[in-house]
């Protein structure tokens, strides 16, 4: 790793431990905004991670942005950072300022298209935007008639109507009718109006691989504290094989994930995202069920925290697309390549 | 925090101008080999294809060129050795060779064994089998019984090896015995021995038909059979250790994932380029594993070139590409309503039939999936 991307890594993982303990998850599921939280994110530069210095950014790569993303999941940070990294790229890649402030991205589902109009106001519906009432800033990707505009709009200027996933965390229903829009800008370089789509679903799979290398860390330590027939469960082949397998999975997200954002880096990653977000969607699946099966009783009460991480892994896997999703998608790509297309394709990456 | 990094690696671009090479090499070497013969990966045994490959400097790539090694890079050989299984190529008489017995004899051999030895590994005309497994020692490796007793001028070996690949066509064993029969300690007392395989009196070779009725391993019986004193490989004692350090070479390598690599193929190519639903979703799936498998493979790998011991890392690849190459033909099955055969009508049922039947051992050889698991568990800190 570069020294840059270890000292992120570093940062994110003191701040997050600093900062997401079990008041602030309990509260934002509360519906809370975690004021603390934010701050301490933004005073670090953890936030805007991608945007070039000259505008306030880090002047970071999305290699380096799974760290901060994997630490996210690690930690079930309750925030909007994964959006607020992605809707500052946007931004910033279209030429536009990057604001303060939490940012969402819409539409968030591949059926949903707004339109802005010549007016500069902006139409349409998005369902299930990530802290779609509670962001400063919503950055929109839009259809005018010559062609796709990256727009923001301040938060509270669409009506919302709030619901939540799994995990309690904030998926708003946005309307947007005639809503004034603070600016509007033609699509910078690449992002075409599936890029929120393959972006979300790239952060998701690296907030995944963080959530189950947590479920590893965490199921292990059980499995070596808690005593049952005279000794620490973890001694018991049984454990040992289960806890095995969930380490393999975490390592297969973590790894199907990071190749994503390499890819990323490099220019077009679809095939790299769908990957990721399929692997680590079937990790998270195993994972869960798994890192449940170790603690036991425990672990099904809300007491123990294990399910702030399990909660998470069963909402995001379904978010900006599912495992089948992808894999259509992907099994679509390839076949029309044809069956001798694959091999050069994989060692392409 | 107990997890396995798994950071991407990128192959320099000396190791990608080689793919291209190795491509032709094969387009003009296999032009018409059949897909149900690709099915058989590694255990395809083809010694005119393994000297063509010897003269192109494809085997024992990476030793040092004292001994007529090629002095490339790990990720050199990661390149040929992924387009070759890739392609199904047979290349199974030189494997273990190329893969294990060099690089041990290039660690603890001796001189003369490794000058003696290695150059006609190295031309694809040596052809190595291992002898570890007996009777009544699978996974409990350490309670081994076959004795090598001290004698003037070498060793007289009894006792018997089973599952050995290849021994019926192979030059050497590579056999691990136990040479002191007053070591107490389980792991003591154990040497590695090359047995020549074509002079040695005493030695019965029994192939043991497979379940697909193939003849590929074998039972290895030794009574009374002389094995001189420059056989022994390293010390008398080492062999624990020299076994622990020869399994961890082939943990982790593009075997581990792509053993079914044809039926993703076939697969493909029966779905024909506008998939329904269901297959599209499969195909999909089948190649985000296999792709994210080759990153992490890639991985170690990298881990390898820059001089670290993966061996926990190996063991993962191993254990998700082996459950990954067997789950397969089981996802072929539950889409599709044919019947394979391997006299079927068609490259697409001969590679099912074929691949559905060899797949149980996959995650049998080279440890077993339990074994693995116990060996990661024991990197978490639970054992």
């Amino acid at each position: 790793m570069s020294e840059l991307r270890n000292i992120l890594a570093d940062t994110v993982d003191r701040l997050l431990t600093d900062l997401v303990e079990r008041p602030t998850l309990e509260s934002a599921e509360g519906g809370d905004w975690p004021q603390d939280l934010w701050h301490g994110l933004t005073d670090a530069g953890l936030t805007q991670p991608l945007v070039p210095e000259d505008q306030g950014g880090v002047g970071a790569a999305w290699g380096d942005a799974f760290e901060v993303l994997h630490a996210a999941g690690r930690h079930a940070a309750p925030v909007p950072l994964a959006e607020t990294i992605v809707a500052g790229w946007l931004l910033s890649r279209s030429g536009m300022e990057v604001p303060q402030g939490a940012m969402t991205l819409a539409p968030v589902r591949p059926d949903e298209r707004l339109s802005l109009t010549t007016n500069n106001t902006l139409d349409g519906a998005a369902r299930r935007v990530p802290w779609g009432g509670q962001a400063r800033h919503i950055v929109a990707l839009a259809q005018a008639d010559d062609g796709l505009r990256v727009v923001r709009i301040e938060g509270g200027s669409a009506a919302v109507e709030d619901g939540e996933n799994m995990a309690r965390e904030t998926r708003s229903d946005l309307n947007f009718d005639a809503t004034p829009v603070a600016e509007a800008t033609p699509a910078g370089d690449g992002i075409t109006a599936e890029t929120i789509w393959h972006l979300g679903a790239m952060v998701r799979s690296a907030q995944m691989a963080g959530a189950l290398a947590r479920l590893l860390a965490d199921s292990v330590a059980y499995a070596n504290d808690r005593v049952q027939f005279g000794r620490p469960i973890g001694k018991f082949q049984a454990i040992q094989q289960q806890l095995a397998e969930l380490a393999g999975e975490s390592a297969a997200a973590a790894a199907a994930a990071e190749a994503a954002f390499h890819a990323a880096d490099r220019g077009a990653a679809e095939f790299e995202i769908a990957a990721a977000k399929i692997r680590a969607g079937e990790a998270a699946g195993i994972g869960a069920r798994i890192a449940h099966q170790v603690h036991g009783a425990i672990g099904f009460t809300y007491e123990h925290h294990l399910h702030y991480l399990t909660r998470r892994l069963w909402s995001w896997r379904s978010e900006f697309g599912s495992e089948r999703h992808w894999a259509e998608r992907l099994g679509r790509a390839v076949a029309g390549r044809g069956a001798d297309a694959l091999w050069g394709d994989v060692t392409a990456r | 925090m107990q997890s396995f990094r798994f950071e991407p690696c990128e192959l320099p671009p000396a190791a990608e101008a080689l793919r291209q090479e190795v491509r032709d090499f094969l387009a003009e070497t296999l032009p018409d080999y059949p897909a149900v013969k690709r099915a058989e990966s590694w255990a395809g045994f083809d010694p005119d294809f393994s000297r063509k490959l010897g003269a192109r400097g494809w085997i024992g790539m990476t030793w040092p060129a004292d001994y007529g090694g090629g002095g490339r890079s790990f990720f050199e050989r990661y390149v040929v050795l992924e387009e070759l299984l890739a392609a199904g190529a047979p290349v199974g008489a030189h494997w273990v060779a190329d893969r294990q017995s060099g690089p041990l004899l290039l660690r603890y051999g001796s001189e003369e064994q490794r000058r003696r030895l290695l150059p006609p590994i190295i031309r694809g005309e040596s052809y190595f089998g291992i002898g570890m497994s007996e009777p009544d020692s699978g996974s409990d490796l350490a309670s081994i019984r076959t004795r090598a007793d001290k004698v003037d001028g070498g060793w007289v070996v009894n006792g018997a090896k089973v599952w050995t690949s290849n021994a019926h066509q192979a030059h050497y064993l590579i056999a691990l015995f136990r040479s002191d029969p007053k070591a107490e300690e389980r792991h003591a007392g154990m040497s590695q021995f090359l047995v020549d395989l074509k002079n040695t009196e005493g030695l019965t070779v029994r192939p043991i038909r497979n379940l697909a009725g193939e003849e590929h391993f074998n039972e290895v019986v030794f009574e009374d059979a002389f094995v001189p004193d420059d056989m022994l490989v390293g010390n008398a004692g080492d062999g624990w250790k020299q076994v622990v350090s020869e399994l961890a070479f082939e943990r982790s390598g593009p075997e581990r994932y792509l053993s079914s690599y044809q039926l993703i193929v076939e697969l493909i190519r029966e779905a024909s380029q506008a998939p329904g639903e269901s297959h599209a979703v499969a195909i999909g799936r089948l190649v985000a594993r296999l792709s994210t498998l080759r990153q992490m493979s890639l991985s170690v790998a990298g881990k390898l070139q820059a001089g670290d011991d993966p061996a926990l890392e190996a063991s993962v690849v191993k254990d998700l590409g082996n459950s990954f190459e067997q789950s397969i033909p089981q996802i072929v099955h539950e889409l599709s309503d044919s019947e394979p055969s391997m006299d079927g009508d068609g490259d697409f049922s001969q590679v099912q039939a074929y691949l559905t039947q060899v797949t149980p051992s996959f995650s049998l050889r080279g440890g077993t999936r339990e074994i693995l698991r116990g060996i990661i568990a024991r990197g978490l800190g639970l054992r």
